[in-house]
């Protein structure tokens, strides 16, 4: 069975598993990280979403072999630290987590981690364009929420841009 | 005068009064209220050494918000603050009988009370504790936060006084409770669970690790409710990379391997004979000729003769729509010799509990069965279909199992919210509305869960006339009624066909029925020439819905102009204690029915929603808010976009690219909730009461912009389908390989 090296929320991390293991498989069942959540395992739903090199992208679509080393993934859990100290909010989290906390966002919560890794990613693709984010950028997030939260979504949104 | 031969004075209304409904009178939640009285009290709230106090809610957190609800009316009789209140779930207890079943959005109505008494009676006894410790009679002492102070200011913490308090033996004692002075419930309150959820760190079935209990996964028919004859390729199967046990159960051949994604690649090289399940070859439309037969003709009573009567119909179809939740069926289940333990996200696992000492044989003490917070419900987790599954799989492996159903199977073979017609009529003379007949049809809805034992232990205890009925009869008319004066009402339903997976999906038959109502109402003022809300609060005979409307008719602007092609949309619910009113505005100019994003449904769009709802007595408004944004993004839904297909023996929606839930693109720009104020000194339910009023807006604002009275519901149903089936078998689609392509 191969091994796969890649830098998972700051370590540099060995796994092994077949080279065509969908990393989601990779993160959840054999590394114990849970924060990306399963929805579809097709990359439509989007709750897995996650950071590939700071972009995002949905670990249920990736096998783990096509990772490289230097590759830095970040999930839900490894967030917070993609920020510097002072930026993070009172509860020492990413801007975009405490805007969602002040908005009271979550539901049942199940694809709130997917939301707030595709909103960081939203923001982050705008901020790099030079401009704000737009209705079509929020209408174009396809990040599923069953319990239909989206208001307070596009609300956390607007305020976690500000701060980022 | 036809209306003094219905015994009513010509002059005297202004809208020929209805009489009361029998749901009016007594309701789904009297029922559900009345059948947990009896083990009401058989709650206990600890008080800690570290001055909190913990609660094990005998419900299930499904995203409705009762663990914070149910801090905040523990933090208000106990005087701390929310955040020292931990509220878990309660295991199975069984000795609570019907008081563990979390439906008919009847936990705050069936356990306020209960629970306030629970906390008020620990305050009394750390307050008499507090009078020895400090030396100062109780009636002195002030409780705050957790402090409890003498005139003299000294003070003692609840933590320093949780010993003493405790009581060794169990006595009676009497509380007060007032109801007035709140300084917690009435609150906005963000949610207890809120930290855990942002952080991924809320554990949800799936993400639990119990030892030995590795992923599992079921191969599933291509027709609904097909069984596995053979397995024709088990040897090869069973020595796939990863795979550990594979074994044919009554419903698919379940495989457990050491990740679910080895899990999906032996359920896609299985190769399984299977026997057809019962409505193989069938489609929608062989289901709706069904309902036809079954329908009985629409009578309005008996009217006297008049050349001058109009008479008004309506004919709807509603087609299946999957309740199916973010977090799929999902349970853990190690089932030992001797005992059975299992996790899952369950609303009735009193039930549950008894189903699985009974399959395997045990007394139902040595089956515990843990309730986990769950990733949605929308009415699917009243059954534990993926729990019940995982006790089999696990017994007939003999090994513990974490089972997670495929998107796919939740979507396909997962529960369906029934099809269903729904037919109006209405009797007009001059400007009266004289009688209106609805009358319902559908596809069995299965009540076969907590809620159906909870009705035949107890039908002596419904009104005269109800203990006969059917479960879904009876649920229908406990929950059904016409808040509007307009003559005789009549609602009846008719029910048929058992062979789907069926259940109640958020407001069981309300949304349907109400849509059906309250575009019948616009038709009637459009027949009359009055304003569709002029003559809704005309006829209402309901002050909270009265007051429903005009707020929410006020702050939408009603009556604003817009252009040709937009149009607004007003309507009501009754259910749960209290009232519901919404009011859309919905564009169907072409090009916004042809905007495009890609890869997705759009259509019709929602551009401001402004809804009022009146509970009762609100315990946390910003969490009604919630539950009543999620109503409008299902109502809108139901109206535009979600349904199921049948066709050929199988539903042909296997995921979220095909079940085309409201999402961000379909989603209103605009959207305001308003809370009333309290108008009962009771709270009533929500976490079903935003759906039927925003269907039904959704529903009358279409007709309104569009001109056409839709026949049939989601209005998209017969369009061309939106996408490509996935194969039924496998049943399962793979992975894709390609998600690098789509970084943004």
């Amino acid at each position: 069975m191969a091994r796969h090296k890649f830098v998972l929320n700051g370590k540099l991390v060995t796994v092994k598993a077949p080279k065509n293991t969908r990393l989601l498989w990779v993160l959840r069942d054999l590394m114990g990280v849970t924060g990306p959540k399963y929805g579809c395992g097709i990359n439509v739903c989007k709750a897995c979403t996650s950071h590939i090199n700071g972009k995002a992208f949905n670990p249920c679509a990736v096998p783990v072999g096509k990772l490289k080393a230097t590759d830095e993934i970040t999930t839900i859990e490894g967030l917070p630290k993609t920020v510097r100290k002072k930026k993070r909010g009172k509860h020492g989290l990413h801007p975009m987590q405490e805007a969602w906390l002040e908005r009271d966002v979550a539901q049942c919560g199940y694809c709130q981690p997917g939301q707030i890794m595709a909103a960081v990613a939203v923001v982050r693709r705008a901020q790099e364009q030079g401009r704000k984010v737009t209705e079509a950028d929020l209408d174009g997030i396809r990040n599923i929420c069953r319990c239909g939260t989206y208001t307070r979504i596009r609300e956390a949104i607007a305020e976690g841009e500000k701060r980022m | 005068m036809v209306a003094a031969d219905l015994g009513l004075s010509p002059k005297a209304a202004a809208a020929i009064p209805t009489v009361p409904q029998p749901a009016e009178l007594f309701d789904l939640n009297d029922f559900l209220t009345l059948v947990a009285t009896p083990t009401a009290h058989l709650i206990a709230i600890q008080v800690h050494h570290d001055g909190t106090a913990s609660f094990a809610l005998p419900r299930a957190e499904v995203g409705q918000g009762i663990t914070t609800s149910t801090a905040m009316i523990i933090a208000e009789e106990l005087d701390l603050p929310v955040s020292k209140v931990k509220v878990t779930l309660a295991p199975a207890r069984p000795e609570l009988l019907f008081n563990q079943l979390t439906g008919g959005s009847n936990t705050t109505i069936s356990t306020y009370t209960p629970i306030r008494v629970a906390a008020a009676i620990a305050r009394n006894e750390l307050l008499k504790a507090a009078a020895l410790v400090l030396g100062q009679p109780v009636n002195l002492l002030v409780s705050k936060l957790g402090v409890i102070e003498a005139p003299d200011g000294s003070s003692v913490t609840y933590g320093d006084l949780a010993g003493r308090a405790a009581s060794e033996t169990t006595r009676p004692v009497e509380v007060e409770l007032a109801d007035t002075g709140f300084t917690v419930i009435g609150k906005p309150t963000n949610r207890i669970d809120a930290l855990e959820a942002v952080t991924g760190r809320k554990t949800f079935t799936t993400d639990l690790a119990v030892k030995g209990a590795l992923p599992t996964m079921v191969c599933r028919p291509p027709t609904l409710n097909g069984t596995p004859l053979r397995v024709n390729n088990l040897g090869a199967v069973k020595r796939m990379k990863g795979v550990k046990n594979v074994v044919m159960v009554d419903f698919g051949v379940a495989v457990r391997a050491k990740t679910f994604g080895q899990c999906i690649d032996a359920i896609r090289a299985l190769d399984v004979t299977w026997q057809d399940g019962p409505v193989a070859g069938q489609s929608d439309a062989d289901v709706l000729a069904n309902l036809r037969k079954a329908e009985l003709p629409v009578r309005l009573p008996d009217l006297p003769a008049n050349p001058l009567l109009k008479t008004m119909s309506l004919d709807l179809t509603f087609y299946f729509r999957s309740n199916s939740a973010m977090d799929t069926n999902s349970a853990i289940a190690d089932v030992r010799a001797d005992r059975a333990t299992v996790w899952s996200g369950l609303k009735s696992p009193v039930t549950l509990q008894a189903e699985v000492a009974s399959y395997l044989k045990l007394p139902v003490d040595q089956v515990t069965v843990n309730v986990m917070q769950s990733g949605g419900s929308f009415g699917r987790r009243l059954f534990s279909d993926g729990a019940l599954e995982a006790v089999k799989i696990s017994k007939a492996m003999g090994k513990p199992v974490k089972l997670m159903w495929h998107r796919a199977d939740d979507a396909r073979a997962g529960r369906a919210h029934p099809m269903a017609t729904n037919r109006v009529q209405a009797a007009l003379l001059g400007n009266e509305v004289l009688a209106l007949t609805q009358a319902h049809t559908s596809v069995e809805t299965d009540f076969r869960h907590g809620l159906g034992e909870a009705i035949t232990a107890n039908a002596a205890s419904l009104p005269t006339g109800l203990g006969n009925l059917a479960f879904s009869e009876t649920v229908f008319l406990l929950t059904q009624e016409i808040p509007y004066n307009v003559g005789v009402v009549l609602q009846t339903l008719v029910e048929t066909d058992q062979r789907f997976n069926t259940g109640s999906m958020r407001n069981i038959f309300s949304p349907d029925v109400r849509v059906g109502s309250e575009l019948m109402m616009d038709l009637l003022a459009a027949e009359l020439g009055e304003d569709r809300l002029e003559f809704r609060l005309r006829r209402t005979r309901n002050k909270l819905v009265r007051g429903v409307l005009e707020k929410v008719a006020s702050e939408g602007s009603w009556g604003r102009k817009l252009p040709p092609g937009v149009a607004q949309g007003i309507a009501i619910h009754k259910e749960y204690k209290g009232a519901t009113a919404c009011l859309m505005e919905v564009d169907c100019r072409p090009a916004t029915v042809k905007r495009k994003v890609r890869e997705a449904v759009t259509g019709p769009r929602v551009t401001r929603a402004t809804f009022a709802v009146d509970v009762g007595l609100p315990i946390n408004p910003r969490g009604l808010e919630a539950q009543m944004l999620g109503g409008i993004n299902d109502g809108i839904a139901l109206a535009f976009t979600s349904s199921l297909h049948l066709r050929d023996g199988h539903f042909q929606e296997a995921s979220w690219d095909n079940y085309f839930y409201t999402r961000q693109w379909n989603t209103p720009p605009r959207v305001d909730i308003f809370v009333m104020p309290p108008s009962s000194s009771e709270p009533g339910g929500a976490g079903e009461a935003g759906v039927a009023a925003s269907f039904a807006a959704a529903a009358c604002g279409y007709a309104a912009a569009t001109g056409t009275v839709p026949t049939h519901f989601p209005v998209n149903h017969h369009k061309p389908r939106a996408f490509k089936e996935k194969p039924r078998v496998p049943p399962v689609p793979a992975s894709p390989t390609n998600g690098l392509k789509f970084t943004y």
